[in-house]
């Protein structure tokens, strides 16, 4: 509370400066020169034309494999663990392959994959349907391909949720702030009645650092630029064949799985 | 005009009084909702949208019903409909607030709702929901208003309200295809993602929409001194029998597609309504009920002499709607979410704060209409001197 109260005065201040220094700046501006603020890019920022996952299903045995990388994403998101099973927020979760490539297994598939967890997340679609579906602009693309929300615009009409063919979003049916055992202060909590989901770390790509899956998961979990044809993602997707959920929907997901 | 609404019988004010009551219930477990959250209805991550967006959607097909006695007055000129076209005007102002009612009511954050206008999206179809909705709430305002100012000054309504209620003929159907859209253009469910949603959206709507004014016509006949008229009700009683025929048939087409193609992503969410899913089936019984209902109605109605005895029909009409509900209302939205998009098959039921929410959505939707047919049919009673 106190927090946020500061944060907010700490904005309109900001506004409030920003509006009494527009009419300077636009008299620089009409002068010819271009005055503007300047952003600097983070030098240390890790950047993509196109990023993407890909997920080594080989390296993992079991649920104890994936619990820590899921705790790890969950612990510095402030993701919160609600005992209702209806009011479940997730962003890293697993489920069994015929659940996460729906209608793609068969009978007689073989018993490592049948029994063994897939990680599921948000695809960060390339054509991705949610962005299409929200009325505000709350769940956006970025250049580099991340979908991103944001928690402060969106309205929780949760059109994207019944857009989104992979499930991969969450709604805050309740305020979840009491349901968050140890808070990280690096990362925003989220208020009831709006939609999150997994934002591909973009705030440790801002700052230099991997993805916290990708650190927790002891190399089984890479991520890099698609169109960099040198990239370590690309090797990967070179050497080895690939499945991606979904294909025939055409929504381009970013998250590939060897199997 | 609106005095008329304050000058009522004891019954007016026991209905009034009891719709408030019902509202003001319901109210209160509104703040509750907006203090907790959404968190006190059935909904989950997995059904996501529950009775609200379903109450919202059938609604809307109410609304858009509507024009269905509008529509041969203005442009078939079709005369004993304009007695009551007013009546159908009266009603779509009151479904169309419902709808935005229902929508406010499923917001997770209702206060932030103007963000879509204060960040139009034209790529996203409720942008253009909210557009099509307010536009017609509007025309209808306008129209309703001065036809029945004009005849309780004994004057013809001006050239221009006609070309309003030609262009909101124009625009019934609209409302209900954008709704439609809403659904059937998202990728992966496979239940809503079929090009003959929106046909049977307004199929069903231009049944349900009608079925409703010819029972509100036969109350009104009942406890006022006005009569809507017999012929009046029996044209409508012939659009609601092609209306519900076309809409079974649309049905059928959707079930042939399905099980004959036998793509399990599109065969899935049916056998979940009708047979049950993995063992799940809570809507089985209903989605049976609907059937039975709509296919006896059709049977009633387009028989002529059952259709033409008014307790056939109203019994008809009665069951036509309850059928047409739980088909739009229970069926459609839960339907497509179960199963979810991982093939987990998550149920979902409505709790009790949300089902009287939605109650008090519905009697502040008839205490509007209440309040418009009276001053609508007061004024009725004023020019024929009765
Ligand atoms: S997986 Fe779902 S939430 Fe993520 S980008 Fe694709 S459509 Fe959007
Ligand atoms: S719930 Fe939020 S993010 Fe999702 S569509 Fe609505 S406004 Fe956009």
């Amino acid at each position: 509370m106190e927090n946020s109260r500061r944060s907010f005065l700490k904005l309109a201040g900001i506004s409030a400066l920003g509006l009494g220094t527009k009419p300077v700046l636009n008299a620089f501006a009409s002068s010819g020169e271009k005055h503007g603020p300047e952003i600097f890019p983070n030098q240390e920022a890790l950047t993509a034309k196109r990023w993407a996952m890909v997920i080594d299903t080989r390296k993992f045995e079991s649920e104890e494999d994936l619990e820590p990388i899921i705790a790890a994403c969950h612990k510095i998101h402030n993701v919160p663990k609600l005992k209702e099973k209806r009011h479940k927020i997730d962003w890293l979760w697993t489920d069994d392959f015929k659940h996460v490539f729906t209608y793609q297994e068969h009978e007689f598939v073989n018993d490592r994959v049948k029994h063994l967890p897939f990680l599921v997340l948000c695809n960060h679609c390339e054509k991705p349907a949610c962005v299409r579906a929200c009325p505000t602009k709350a769940t956006f693309q970025r250049d580099d391909g991340i979908v991103l929300m944001d928690f402060h615009r969106c309205i929780g009409c949760r059109f994207c949720m019944a857009a989104c063919p992979y499930g991969s979003r969450s709604f805050n049916f309740r305020d979840p702030r009491p349901f968050i055992s140890e808070e990280d202060k690096n990362f925003p909590t989220r208020m009831k009645g709006v939609v999150e989901k997994c934002n591909f770390c973009a705030e440790r790509l801002a700052v230099g650092k991997m993805p916290a899956c990708v650190e927790a998961s002891n190399g089984a979990i890479v991520v890099g630029d698609l169109h960099d044809p040198e990239s370590e993602i690309r090797e990967l997707l070179k050497n080895n064949y690939t499945i991606r959920r979904k294909p025939s929907l055409g929504a381009g997901p970013a998250i590939y799985y060897i199997v | 005009m609106l005095e008329l609404a304050i000058k009522g019988g004891k019954k007016y004010w026991i209905l009034i009084g009891g719709l408030l009551a019902v509202m003001g219930i319901a109210f209160v477990f509104w703040l509750w909702q907006l203090s907790f959250g959404l968190g006190i209805t059935g909904m989950s991550r997995d059904v996501s949208w529950g009775f609200y967006i379903a109450q919202f959607t059938f609604l809307v097909g109410v609304a858009a019903g509507g024009v269905m006695v509008v529509l041969p007055y203005y442009l078939h000129d079709y005369k004993a409909f304009g007695r009551i076209t007013i009546l159908g005007e009266f009603l779509a102002i009151a479904a169309v607030i419902m709808c935005l009612m229902f929508i406010i009511a499923d917001l997770g954050q209702p206060m932030r709702a103007l963000n879509v206008i204060f960040y139009p999206t034209p790529g996203s179809v409720l942008f253009w929901d909210m557009i099509v909705l307010n536009v017609y709430l509007l025309l209808n305002i306008i129209v309703g208003w001065n036809v029945i100012e004009a005849e309780r000054n004994n004057i013809k309504y001006p050239g221009w309200i006609k070309a309003l209620a030609i262009f909101s003929i124009i625009w019934a159907p609209l409302i209900h295809t954008v709704t439609a859209f809403l659904y059937c253009g998202l990728p992966g469910r496979g239940f809503w993602l079929t090009a003959i949603l929106a046909p049977r959206f307004l199929a069903s709507a231009f049944a349900a929409g009608p079925a409703l004014l010819i029972l509100l016509c036969l109350i009104i006949r009942r406890v006022t001194k006005f009569d809507p008229g017999r012929e009046q009700i029996q044209s409508l009683a012939k659009i609601v029998t092609y209306a519900i025929i076309i809409n079974v048939f649309f049905f059928l087409c959707e079930i042939f597609v399905v099980f004959y193609s036998r793509i399990p992503s599109h065969m899935d969410h049916i056998k979940y309504l009708f047979f049950g899913l993995h063992g799940h089936g809570a809507l089985v019984p209903w989605m049976w009920t609907a059937m039975a209902f709509m296919v006896t109605s059709i049977i009633l109605l387009v028989n002529p002499v059952t259709r033409k005895n008014e307790a056939v029909l109203a019994f008809a009409c009665v069951i036509l709607f309850i059928g047409t509900w739980i088909d739009k209302g229970m069926g459609m939205i839960s339907g497509g979410f179960v199963p979810n998009p991982l093939h987990h098959v998550v149920e979902y039921a409505p709790t009790i704060p949300e089902i009287i929410i939605t109650l008090g959505v519905w009697a502040t939707g008839f205490f509007i209409l209440t309040i418009l047919f009276k001053i609508a049919i007061t004024v009725k009673e004023e020019v024929s001197g009765v």
